[in-house]
């Protein structure tokens, strides 16, 4: 633990950081937050690493993955802030998968909404010992000396001494407990709230910077695999022969079949390894394979939409009720019903799948970029007949992903290079094409959205239905499943924050066809695009501004607990009484959006205005779209997005997601869609299945609230609220009310 | 055998003359700034620089640039410090930073070509190139203060909020 060596920064840098430094910190803490993993990371404990080298370089660990939200900045960051270290003295290591640091699982917006205490707590039990080793010297009490500036300073004198310094003594320290260290008040932060210099960006820009599709081994072969067209496919036969004459081509392998559940399981195919990847590429369009296509091969996602439409304009299975709504007699001229509906959709990220590895006898070894450390190392593990003591064998190296937004928790892509080292006793990287992603994705779920409500002569409603239907995301585990569960409607739907006295929440089922999967921000994509829309209609029915139905509906201050309803409420995970849902800051940041934008300021008649609101994944977000809509070709020429996150770590990555979110909710409402005709996706690559370009970007304004409350998600939660703002401005520009997404479908984008 | 100049270098390659320049700079010279999008020339994230013109590696066979200069992003400068290199740090442009090789090479044979360009010229040049991420209004802003243009006031607000 306290061995010192005089290295140099980039030897240290080499060495990982943990071997080489003078202060090597390993510390046990009970994981306070649950987390949304599906995994259920294994163990339960999470150790941090802060090591200081003896040229004061501290190297601290990042845990997450990082897809573009910044977390290798914003871990190290917080952690820095509680340390006492400064940011240009801090070098970043990036964690490979290891249940020792607690859960790694990169999804939910959870890694500063779930962690912030945790990660706080890193830093201040090394800044802990750093200040015990300091006033020992001294002789003073610890009370006296005080981290900061990379030094500890005695207070009375002040004398000072550097880290560097006090590093191989604090390592003789037994680290306190976590819940004996004090962390920072807020007035105190140092880097939390500031922005740093990001971790990445140089490496970034001179295209240094690794991703898995960037691995390079000797002696690598690299695969390419023809997926069965239809889930649950399955290989009849195939011919390698005019695929092995390619130079290069060194194997052609069908993969392990598979079945349903799909799980996160490879799809199964026929995989062309080559030296190359030109020669992969050209061994594969030499193979012929026959196919069972399987009992999916009738799925017709228009057909399968319609069925959807229909069950929920049917009374379904009730999630959540309060009062009486089914013995009401609706005035039919205050009441208004409406059904809306999303496509599939598809992650789309510009860096597809993939992943290498080599399997020896030994061990496992493996490069990916993964949203889901520990759970790819479980599953890969199961895969190699591994127990859970031998866990350790596989070693799974985290690079950057050239995004991710959901798809790249799913550790198929892993497994498939898994297998296929494992076959060939050689290096395989494992790369989709952009035909294999948007084919053989995780789609965001085609979904139908039910609301029927009665206006009340104060200018609200009441008597509330709302009801659901998409085939769910844990179909890929248990193929019996047709609804929605409770966690997945937490997601926008079981937690509907209006002042109702009568209100019925209800799912109906659904066969599913094709793989589910979480795409950013989820069940809140339709949930947040049907209940925005609902309220700018009941607006438009009522004469109403949408800012005030929107703050009539959400009436009094007050905490709204979803509970009440019947309902077992999962609120993101996150406790109720530090995560509430508080319709004062709703209303204030719909008010903020309203006036930031100046959306009630008179516009050219074919010009219009959308507003919508979703408080998502422990955070509040508004938005506000300008359109104008010209002979049926509809222009995007402002949005603006306000967030209420609570505590903001690092405000320019907040703004950077902000923007991101606005320019993935335009690509989803304007363009967004995945249609399956016998089985089999229809679209192949950007030119079918389109997102935004550089010159359909409107100007992007973006509102952080400040704020001291805790930290909420940062990567979701901007994107349900702008979708619904688009077609609200539709509407307010044309009168054309776009109930079913996306917007291509009958106006010009 | 064919002959080609990448980053000033003169390189003999031994490749199937039909391999896509970006699978030759990849595979064969581990040049992976250059990195694979679409395979199909419609995202950009190839993008290299021909003779100092903005092409796609992805759909560009090797033998068509035989005996002809390639700039990847690895050569754009020897200290990575081309103005618009240096303008897409300034701006904290990328996210995912995947598609960023692309963006820089096309914004800089964009510059080459145009000094100042308008909006309209930066929509139309840099419309091929995806960034999935959407750090478009960055790359906007990027692109003006590298060309020393005046960025609007939109732009300049993600700059005085940095």
């Amino acid at each position: 633990m306290t061995a010192i060596e005089n290295v140099s920064r980039r030897n240290f840098i080499k060495a990982a950081g943990i071997t080489s430094g003078g202060f090597i910190l390993g510390i046990n803490l009970p994981l306070s937050a649950k987390t949304l993993d599906p995994a259920k990371a294994a163990a339960s404990t999470l150790n941090f690493f802060v090591s200081i080298a003896i040229d004061g370089i501290v190297s601290i660990v990042c845990h997450r993955s990082e897809m573009g939200q910044g977390i290798r900045t914003s871990v190290p960051q917080i952690i820095a802030d509680e340390l006492g270290a400064n940011w240009d003295k801090v070098n970043v290591v990036q964690a490979k998968a290891d249940a020792k640091y607690g859960s790694q699982g990169t999804a939910g917006s959870a890694s500063i909404r779930s962690h912030f205490t945790t990660i706080r707590q890193m830093g201040a039990i090394a800044r802990d010992m750093l200040e015990q080793a300091a006033a020992s010297i001294w002789q003073v009490d610890k009370s006296a000396v005080k981290a900061g500036n990379h030094v500890v300073t005695h207070s009375a004198t002040g004398q000072q001494i550097s880290f560097a310094e006090l590093a191989p003594h604090a390592a003789k320290l037994t680290p306190p407990d976590a819940k004996n260290v004090t962390l920072k008040n807020t007035k105190d932060f140092s880097l939390i709230g500031k922005d740093v210099s990001l971790t990445d960006l140089n490496e970034i820009v001179a295209g240094q910077a690794t991703y898995a599709q960037d691995i390079q081994l000797p002696n690598m072969l690299i695969a390419t695999i023809v997926r069965p067209p239809v889930v649950g496919g399955k290989v009849l036969s195939f011919d390698a022969s005019q695929a092995k004459k390619i130079k290069g081509v060194v194997d052609v392998i069908a993969l392990k079949p598979r079945s349903i559940p799909v799980a996160t399981n490879p799809l199964s195919g026929v995989a062309v390894l080559a030296t190359n990847t030109w020669a992969a590429l050209e061994g594969r369009k030499k193979l012929t394979v026959e196919w069972d296509l399987g009992a999916n091969s009738t799925h017709s996602s228009e057909s399968h939409k319609q069925a959807l439409v229909k069950k929920v304009n049917q009374q379904g299975s009730v999630a959540a009720h309060k009062g009486d709504i089914y013995t009401h007699q609706y005035q039919s001229e205050n009441t208004l019903e409406a059904t809306y509906t999303v496509p599939y959709n598809n992650h789309s990220p510009m860096e597809t799948p993939a992943a290498t590895a080599i399997v020896t006898d030994e061990k496992c070894t493996i490069w990916a970029g993964t949203q889901n450390p520990q759970w790819a190392q479980g599953i890969v593990a199961t895969e190699l007949g591994y127990s859970q003591e031998e866990h350790h064998k596989i070693e799974l190296n985290i690079t950057l992903m050239g995004g991710a937004f959901g798809r790249k928790s799913k550790a198929d892509f892993i497994v498939e290079a898994v297998e296929l080292a494992k076959a060939t006793k050689r290096p395989v990287k494992v790369i989709w094409s952009r035909e294999d992603d948007i084919q053989h994705g995780y789609y965001q779920s085609i979904a139908a959205n039910y609301h029927k409500a009665e206006l009340t002569a104060s200018g609200s409603a009441d008597f509330w239905i709302s009801r659901v239907a998409y085939p769910p995301i844990g179909w890929l585990w248990n193929a019996d499943l047709k609804s929605p569960q409770p966690n997945d409607l937490a997601l926008g739907f079981g937690d509907i924050p209006f002042a109702l006295n009568n209100l019925s929440l209800e799912t109906q089922e659904s066969e599913s066809y094709v793989r589910p999967g979480w795409l950013r921000s989820v069940a809140c994509i339709n949930n947040g695009f049907a209940l925005g829309s609902f309220v700018d209609e009941l607006a438009v029915k009522a004469n109403l501004s949408t800012r005030q139905m929107w703050l009539n509906l959400l009436g009094d201050d007050r905490h709204v607990n979803p509970s009440e309803n019947n309902y077992e409420y999962s609120n993101y995970n996150l406790a109720m009484t530090e995560h509430p849902l508080d319709t004062k800051r709703m209303k204030s940041l719909i008010n903020l959006i309203c006036d930031k934008a100046e959306v009630e300021k008179p516009l050219p008649k074919n010009q219009g205005w959308g507003i919508s609101f979703l408080r998502s994944f422990g955070s509040f977000v508004a938005a506000a779209t300008k359109v104008e809509v010209t002979n049926n070709k509809v222009t995007v020429l402002a949005m603006h997005t306000a967030i209420d996150c609570g505590i903001v770590v690092t405000p320019d990555r907040v703004t950077a997601q902000m923007e991101g979110a606005m320019i993935m909710g335009l690509s989803i409402a304007l363009m967004g869609e995945i249609s399956v005709k016998d089985g089999v996706v229809e679209q192949s690559n950007f030119h079918d299945a389109p997102v935004t370009r550089i010159h359909q970007v409107p100007e992007l304004y973006v509102h952080i609230v400040q704020s001291d409350a805790p930290p909420g998600g940062v990567g979701e939660p901007g994107v349900p609220p702008i979708i619904p703002s688009i077609t609200n401005a539709i509407y307010h520009a044309s009168n054309i009310r776009i109930r079913d997404l996306p917007v291509n479908k009958v106006l010009t984008v | 055998m064919i002959n080609v100049t990448i980053n000033k270098k003169a390189i003999e390659l031994d490749v199937d003359p039909q391999m896509p320049l970006l699978y030759a700079l990849r595979d064969e010279l581990q040049l992976t700034g250059t990195k694979f999008g679409c395979g199909a020339g419609q995202c950009g994230a190839c993008t290299v620089h021909l003779n100092g013109q903005a092409i796609r590696s992805c759909i560009t066979p090797i033998s068509a640039v035989a005996n002809q200069k390639i700039t990847t992003i690895e050569g754009l400068d020897e200290h990575n410090n081309d103005k618009v290199q240096i303008a897409w740090r300034e701006y904290k442009v990328p996210q995912c930073g995947y598609c960023q090789s692309g963006q820089i090479m096309s914004a800089s044979a964009l510059l080459a070509k145009t000094a100042n360009p308008s909006d309209k010229q930066i929509d139309d040049f840099m419309q091929g190139n995806i960034c999935r991420c959407g750090t478009y209004k960055r790359i906007k802003a990027a692109i003006k203060s590298a060309a020393n243009s005046e960025p609007s006031a939109n732009e300049t607000l993600v700059k005085e909020n940095r």
